[in-house]
């Protein structure tokens, strides 16, 4: 078999089947770091031995018979080793060989079905007591299955950097006792793991258009866990709340740039070119979540990201009814940010002016580029060009990124220009 | 009188590993100076944790729970428990439970105590 295919059969492998085989061993051995590595060493061998042998029909089944006999290789081998430095050990490979007399190992690759475990892998990949940023690299890497080449690749990181933070993270877990368990405070947690998830949805979203050929997309890696988490927490409207969240946000990717890679604003983006398919599954997801009569905070931000997506034009939008998601997001998190954005949706029912009252209320943002492009805005549709072109200036200094920059330089000359009665 | 000794030190002089050279000579230092402590009437409890990597923060002002060791100067430590616990999520179940709604605790696990 032609090692390409072989390569891209692995990958998906790794990906689709990866975290499942992985938390089950983590389960059984109670060691994460073992199956970690058990997983790697048998994606390997069947980068070795696959372009001889052919792909396995049930590549999932072949995945955890060769990992768990590479956990208990590896078990075995640091029971020895152990020995010979003189410390009573031999308990490990006792409980290893009792494993298997017990029949562990003997499974036939082709019958196997695997338990689904990832909902304790998740969970533990997204545990408080880990830094934030180990987080996002452990559930990519763990349970999304991605190597940490292509994490790096994706999070334009470097691979040392991102291995680092892996290892230190496995340290931690495996020296402060973090459990792979399904914690009482259940929703506690699944919420910090859709903090997890929007976060490297986010980071696909920003970093977007660069090079995907070579790179990972890292929001359809959040949506792919996404969708997963959905099916492992059925019960929680805010994962499903999540998902239509992405998935509307998603369906706008392609319009969110012009040829020449500037940003387009939501009310100027081609709609034809919006994601049908995605927004439709949005739809249901959105429906589905607020059956439960739960609200949250990713709930409501996915009524306002499907109010835009099932409008037919930008003048179609329900402003009205976007203004009072807002002021229901804004109860729940009290976040300045969102104070923000109602102080937009409000301004698009009741005028500029009424827009930049509100926004005088909003503190904290001094430094959020965004307010002063904001700013500017309702300045300029109120007519008040040369203060609308002072804000924009403001706003440039903040940009994080030079697409946001470039739009800022066309606002700014555009207020410059009405601003001088068209001299230029 | 009791006094609880914090022993600080530089975690990146890391002591060696069992085999090394000198490993004997200093596990038998402490051994000494332990059985030291234990023969005189001084003994309560002891132990060495792990490195402050480990560590884990519960606010209980905001319930947050975070990593890395507690940095804040403005507190001081107040006191301490050496207590056992099934797993981290356990230990902060406990250290959540403890009557003291100002405080930040640290949560660090053990490496090693002599008279365990």
């Amino acid at each position: 078999m032609d090692p390409a295919a072989v390569h891209d059969a692995v990958t998906r492998l790794a990906r689709a089947d990866g975290g499942r085989v992985l938390a089950h061993l983590a389960r059984q051995f109670g060691d994460l770091d073992q199956a970690d590595e058990a997983v790697q060493d048998a994606l390997v061998q069947a980068l070795q031995s696959w372009p001889v042998q052919g792909v396995p029909d049930n590549a999932a089944g072949w995945l955890l018979v060769v990992a768990r006999r590479k956990a208990f290789d590896r078990l075995r081998r640091s029971a020895s080793a152990r020995r010979r430095l003189g410390a009573a050990a031999a308990d490990l490979l006792e409980a290893a060989e009792a494993a298997e007399r017990r029949g562990f190992v003997r499974e036939d690759p082709e019958q196997m079905e695997i338990p689904d475990e990832r909902l304790r892998l998740i969970l533990l990949c997204c545990h408080p007591a880990l830094h934030q940023q180990a987080q996002v690299a452990l559930t990519l890497r763990l349970v999304g299955g991605l190597t940490t080449a292509e994490i790096a690749a994706a999070q334009l990181s470097s691979e040392p950097t991102v291995t680092q933070r892996i290892v230190r993270a496995k340290r931690k877990i495996r020296d402060a006792g973090i459990p792979l368990s399904i914690p009482k405070a259940l929703d506690e947690r699944v919420a910090a793991v859709l903090a997890v998830l929007y976060l490297i949805f986010n980071e696909g979203y920003l970093s977007h258009g660069a090079d995907t050929t070579l790179r990972v997309d890292l929001a359809d890696e959040a949506l792919r866990l996404a969708r997963i988490t959905a099916t492992l927490v059925p019960d929680n409207p805010e994962v499903t709340g999540l998902l239509a969240l992405m998935l509307f946000q998603r369906s706008r990717f392609a319009s969110r740039t012009d040829a020449s890679g500037r940003l387009v604003l939501l009310q100027d983006q081609d709609r034809t070119r919006w994601d049908g398919a995605l927004v439709q599954q949005g739809n249901h997801a959105l429906a589905t979540a607020m059956a439960a009569l739960r609200p949250g905070v990713y709930q409501v931000q996915a009524v306002i990201a499907a109010l835009h997506a099932n409008a037919g034009t930008a003048a179609d939008t329900d402003w009205p009814m976007i203004a009072g998601a807002y002021q229901q997001l804004l109860a729940m998190t009290g976040s300045p940010v969102v104070q923000l954005n109602h102080a937009v949706a409000v301004s698009m029912c009741d005028g500029p002016r009424v827009g930049l009252a509100l926004l005088e209320d909003v503190e904290g943002l001094e430094q959020y580029h965004l307010l002063h492009a904001t700013r500017g805005e309702l300045l300029a549709r109120d007519g008040r060009t040369a203060a609308a072109r002072d804000s924009f200036v403001a706003a440039r200094a903040l940009a994080p990124s030079d697409a946001e920059r470039r739009h800022l330089d066309g606002r700014i000359a555009a207020t410059t220009r009405t601003d001088d009665g068209g001299r230029r | 009188m009791e006094y609880l000794l914090l022993i600080n030190v530089d975690e990146t002089h890391a002591p060696g590993e069992p085999g090394s050279d000198g490993f004997q000579e200093n596990m038998a230092a402490w051994m000494a100076f332990n059985q030291r402590l234990v023969e005189g009437g001084h003994w309560i409890a002891g132990a060495s944790l792990q490195p402050a990597s480990t560590a884990t923060v519960l606010d209980r002002r905001s319930g947050a729970v975070t990593d890395g060791p507690y940095a804040e100067t403005k507190e001081q430590l107040a006191g301490f428990y050496l207590l056992s616990a099934a797993d981290l999520d356990e230990a902060l179940e406990l250290a959540g439970a403890m009557p003291l709604p100002d405080a930040a605790v640290e949560v660090r696990p053990v490496l090693f105590r002599p008279d365990a």
